[in-house]
């Protein structure tokens, strides 16, 4: 699908499982081997106890809204077909964020709190995205 | 060794403002900093130390064009916004150190002809992690990820955008008085109201402008600043600070504080003044909120009170604590926060456009790369 022109990641090692579990409609998170601390975004040190071995866990998927915003100017031409479109920050389960666009929801009845899950959209050849949809 | 009182701006200097132009950011940055160099009262070949603003002039550049002969000194603090004072504490720390006696910090850019700064932030480093993580989602420009910390603060504390309308009004009411502001038109807290919806709650006029120009301070050894051309403007106080989560808001503990706050209480000690001596503060401006949320983490008010601190007027001139006397970035210029060291300079020399009666002590704050904060407290 070479007509997709959005902006698409590059996974290096350190971030591969991510991708590959949004592929496969997983979740999945770094947790420290040692401390057994979850981080998001991968990366490769844990910040509580600084080991470098890392084990990956598949999330609950489930969160709730901690804050939003709607875009309405086409930063990015790529994004221009899908203005308004609504980016959620969203508080994980399992105690790290994440960023994703809304599905599913009139934007004006967001609210701190509100109780969503993630969900997956196939981008292109390769590439599937989160989306947090209301969870029910 | 503290920093206290070590270093003063003795010059500063900008080029015409404008939104539009044919020039290179080089030339413009070369000419601010001529102006600045003559404002002190000094030869370009004086300048022993440079700190330009990333992305622009390199040392060399200064090497090339001024012919300095022994240049002692060269840095760049890459913070994005925060840049800018962030330099004075590194241009005093060289200075401390003995290593040089005038740095000269310069910014010169196309924002508006050039490369547009709302998307430069997909071609910068610094956000690897949102790169991959959050523009493939459609989360691109500061005015998206930053709309997520005004909509937190609105969330938690019952902040509107009105309040964010008091701070574009007063800027622009600051800049009508300024001829080397771009935007001069004053505008209502309807206008902003109306204005389009950029990203959710902000709206077109809560962003701060896209500009040409250039400008640059020097900042001198205090024993070699007394001699110089103007009364020395003393830097009291520095600091920067960086967040927690630098790298992604979207993984910040508390979205609604910035950097500013771990800097600004070390600024002020060394300073040794408090809240109610500063007669005058130009706070980084890329948007309104982030005014906002700096005067909180800057402690003129507690963190939810800055809706309230700001309305009524309270920081235009004439207000308890005016703000951006220039018309900073929102209605002045862009110049990455540089231009907003060059007004509180003019504001401690008496020398203002919209001048503050004899403001005698004011501070300057930087911001950006998603947080990053510093901080210079200054005195006549």
């Amino acid at each position: 699908m070479s007509d997709y022109t959005k902006l698409t990641p590059q996974p290096t090692p350190d971030t591969q499982p991510y991708w590959d579990g949004l592929n496969a409609h997983v979740l999945r998170l770094q947790r420290c081997a040692d401390c057994a601390k979850v981080r998001h975004y991968p990366r490769p040190v844990c910040d509580a106890c600084f080991s470098m071995r890392v084990e990956w866990i598949d999330a609950s998927g489930r969160g709730r809204v901690h804050s939003w915003t709607t875009t309405h100017h086409p930063f990015h031409p790529g994004f221009r077909p899908d203005l308004p479109y609504t980016l959620l920050t969203v508080d994980l389960e399992e105690g790290v964020r994440m960023n994703a666009q809304l599905r599913n929801l009139d934007p004006a009845d967001l609210r701190v709190g509100l109780p969503v899950r993630v969900d997956f959209e196939p981008a292109t050849e390769g590439l599937t995205l989160p989306v947090f949809v209301p969870d029910r | 060794m503290s920093l206290q009182e070590v270093g003063a701006v003795t010059g500063v200097g900008e080029t015409q403002y404008m939104r539009g132009t044919d020039r290179t950011p080089l030339s413009l940055q070369l000419e601010a900093s001529l102006r600045a160099i003559d404002d002190a009262g000094l030869k370009p070949t004086d300048i022993d130390g440079v700190i330009p603003y990333g992305h622009g002039a390199v040392a060399e550049d200064f090497v090339t064009n001024f012919g300095i002969a022994d240049l002692r000194f060269s840095a760049t603090t890459p913070m994005g916004g925060a840049s800018a004072v962030a330099a004075i504490q590194c241009a005093i720390a060289a200075i401390g150190a003995g290593i040089c006696n005038h740095v000269l910090l310069s910014i010169g850019r196309t924002g508006y002809s050039g490369g547009r700064i709302g998307t430069r932030v997909q071609q910068m480093p610094q956000f690897r992690l949102i790169g991959e993580f959050e523009m493939p989602s459609g989360a691109i420009a500061p005015a998206q990820l930053y709309a997520v910390m005004a909509r937190r603060h609105m969330e938690l504390y019952g902040t509107t955008s009105r309040q964010f309308a008091e701070i574009a009004v007063s800027t622009r009411r600051h800049a009508s008085l300024n001829p080397n502001a771009t935007m001069r038109n004053p505008i209502t807290i309807e206008d902003h109201q109306s204005s389009r919806v950029i990203s959710d709650p902000l709206r077109l006029l809560d962003c701060s402008l896209e500009s040409d120009g250039g400008a640059a301070v020097v900042i001198s050894a205090a024993d070699r600043a007394r001699d110089l051309r103007h009364r020395p403007i003393t830097v009291m106080g520095v600091a920067e600070g960086h967040p927690d989560s630098p790298s992604a808001i979207t993984q910040r503990p508390d979205l609604t504080t910035l950097g500013l706050a771990k800097a600004a209480p070390k600024a002020f000690a060394m300073a040794g003044v408090t809240h109610s001596d500063i007669d005058v503060a130009e706070v980084y401006d890329c948007f309104t909120y982030i005014v906002l949320c700096q005067l909180e983490d800057l402690g003129f008010c507690k963190k939810g009170e800055g809706g309230g601190f700001v309305q009524d007027g309270a920081i235009s001139l004439g207000g308890k604590m005016p703000v951006n006397t220039h018309g900073g970035l929102l209605s002045q210029a862009h110049m990455a926060g540089m231009n907003h060291i060059v007004e509180l300079t003019r504001q401690l020399r008496g020398e203002a456009a919209a001048q503050v009666p004899d403001a005698e002590i004011g501070l300057v704050t930087g911001y950006g790369d998603m947080g990053d904060g510093s901080i210079a407290i200054m005195r006549r």
